[in-house]
């Protein structure tokens, strides 16, 4: 609930800043952003640069880990903005609401947050669907060359400044490049233009002899994130209504 | 039953259904209440607009119209009880072995009753399991990993006393271990429904079946490498298959997924009932055929003679039910 007297916002460019600062938050899990998930429910500007959020999932028992991780990772996000001075993320409607936005807001980490019942921090957790979500935009890329006319050779062959400097026709396809040059440096091995443009996670080469193989294993990861994306969608619809679109 | 178009009759085996008292005078807290709001939302998402219950409805049915739902619209001739106890979220539990066992008693024909272990009972749990198996003649068991108890968020299969107690079951005859993951599970760090645990249990048990629910669901891929490597590892389509009203391209992309990497003898038609009910699944399901694109990509096709293990067949395989001598009993009462 808002302390003191909301600031005009609608308008406010400072809104636009703290919507393209959530743009840029996955769910680690789905690898789709926390804004276009519908998971941001409200964005308020209080006083002195205060910023409250309010976080909503598809479920009261969402997995607490990844609700920690999103919610660190928003307030993270928008306290990089140089007017901001507190970004105040509350999540509701959760099991374990309260246990997060008290660790969340006071800067404590996961293991902080949950005494006793965690072992470690999330970074394992967060390697994991990093790289799947490598996997998923590398999919879905490789894919789209294909039908584009490239051989399983000629990917197999193409370096990074080549794959930078091809130019798709359309916008869905030039946003699977960027979106896979974006994580390409974090998985895949070195990254420089050089290199390949397409290896495994752990930075093998890729040979067109098991090319379809390979895409065959990716196809699986790529399938079970945009599945559970759905599965969220259509859960989040029935628990807030056509406002969660 | 169902009939197909050219008369051909399909053996149907709804192999997770459920029969539940979450009454708010049952709830013991608001987890008991969240809980089902949860499962509601489930059936409000993926249902078409005439099978849509009230939340009151969904709260309790009662067995007379899980019956109707069932045995009478819904094309089932045998179903699996499923318990699930959550005593830390109901009074009396959500739907226990003891509360099914009057629905099995009703219907003894129609009803395979599954009993349930938690490995956090340690030894005096070993005892509970083994008079439970007793008592009700079990062939199967139902595990919920994120159940919670106490402090204890949930457990692992490949928890030491998992072990023991699969060791027990089988010692008792168990033969089928249905497995559902769910959102917490200890330590909180590690990926709540990793199904790598699955993979260990499978193969130190390789007399064990293990029938995941929800094809490991939220976590498909896993669960399909697992399935490659152990041949004692079968999906539940419980969630999965309601995809095909809600979102019938998903729904087809996930069937080729399957059918590809576990095959069509290691899955398992489910309802969920009363999530969904297995008459429009069934409807839905029969009527489905494989989009060209993905038999010409994958090399996979969910063929009548899948559908038809699907439905039944391989769920009567591992419950010992003889289909010919059931069809005949069933169609003679």
């Amino acid at each position: 609930m808002p302390m003191d007297a909301p600031l005009p916002q609608s308008g406010d460019p400072r809104l636009d800043d703290v919507w393209a600062r959530l743009a840029t938050v996955s769910d680690p899990e789905l690898d789709e952003s926390v804004a276009a998930m519908g998971f941001v429910e409200s964005v308020e500007l209080g006083a002195d640069g205060d910023v409250r959020i309010g976080l909503r999932l598809p479920t009261f028992w969402c997995a607490p880990n990844f609700a920690f991780l999103m919610a660190h990772d928003m307030r993270e996000a928008v306290e990089r903005l140089d007017w901001v001075t507190r970004a105040k993320i509350t999540l509701s409607d959760h099991c374990h609401a309260e246990e997060i936005n008290r660790g969340v807001g006071s800067g404590h980490s996961f293991a902080e947050t949950f005494p006793g019942q965690a072992t470690a921090e999330l970074d394992e957790l967060r390697v994991t669907f990093r790289r799947k979500a490598f996997q998923g935009r590398q999919e879905v890329l490789l894919r789209r060359l294909l039908a584009d006319g490239f051989t399983a050779t000629q990917l197999c062959a193409m370096r990074i400044s080549a794959l930078a400097a091809l130019e798709l026709a359309d916008a869905e396809g030039a946003r699977m490049c960027q979106r896979y040059l974006e994580i390409r440096g974090e998985f895949g091995g070195p990254a420089e233009g050089s290199d390949a443009a397409f290896s495994t996670s752990e930075g093998e080469d890729l040979s067109p002899e098991n090319f379809t193989e390979y895409l065959k294993d990716l196809r699986r990861v790529r399938m079970n994130a945009a599945f559970n994306a759905n599965m969220c969608r259509s859960l989040l619809k029935t628990r807030y209504g056509e406002a969660g679109e | 039953m169902y009939k197909t178009g050219d008369g051909e009759e399909i053996f149907v085996v709804d192999a997770h259904i459920h029969l539940w008292d979450a009454r708010p005078e049952n709830q013991r807290n608001i987890h008991g209440a969240q809980f089902i709001n949860c499962f509601h939302d489930y059936h409000k998402a993926l249902s078409p607009a005439e099978y849509l219950w009230t939340a009151e409805k969904f709260q309790h049915y009662g067995s007379d119209a899980l019956y109707e739902d069932l045995f009478v619209n819904g094309y089932a001739d045998m179903a699996i009880c499923q318990p699930t106890y959550l005593k830390e979220f109901y009074n009396t539990g959500f739907n226990t072995t003891e509360q099914n066992s009057k629905l099995r008693d009703k219907y003894p024909d129609r009803i395979i009753l599954n009993g349930a272990f938690d490995p956090r009972d340690g030894e005096p749990g070993l005892e509970a399991l083994e008079a439970l198996v007793e008592t009700y003649g079990l062939q199967g068991v139902k595990l919920y990993t994120a159940e919670w108890r106490g402090d204890s968020k949930g457990y692992k299969l490949s928890d030491p006393w998992a072990k023991r107690y699969l060791e027990k079951a089988q010692s008792l005859g168990i033969k089928n271990v249905h497995v559902h993951k769910g959102p917490t599970i200890l330590p909180l760090n590690r990926d709540a429904f990793d199904v790598a645990d699955i993979d260990d249990a499978a193969t130190d048990f390789p007399e064990l079946n293990f029938i995941v629910d929800h094809v490991g669901l939220p976590r498909l891929d896993d669960f399909c490498w697992i399935a490659v490597q152990e041949p004692n590892v079968y999906g539940g389509l419980a969630v999965a298959s309601a995809f095909v009203h809600a979102r019938p391209r998903y729904f087809a992309e996930m069937m080729a997924e399957l059918l590809f990497w576990v095959g069509e003898d290691r899955l398992l038609f489910a309802s969920d009932y009363g999530i969904w009910q297995p008459k429009w699944l069934i409807e839905k399901f029969m009527a489905f055929e494989m989009p060209e694109d993905l038999k010409a990509e994958t090399g996979v096709d969910l063929t009548p003679e899948a559908k038809r293990k699907i439905l039944g067949l391989n769920a009567a395989k591992l419950y010992g039910i003889d289909v010919d001598a059931k069809k005949a009993t069933l169609g003679a009462a």
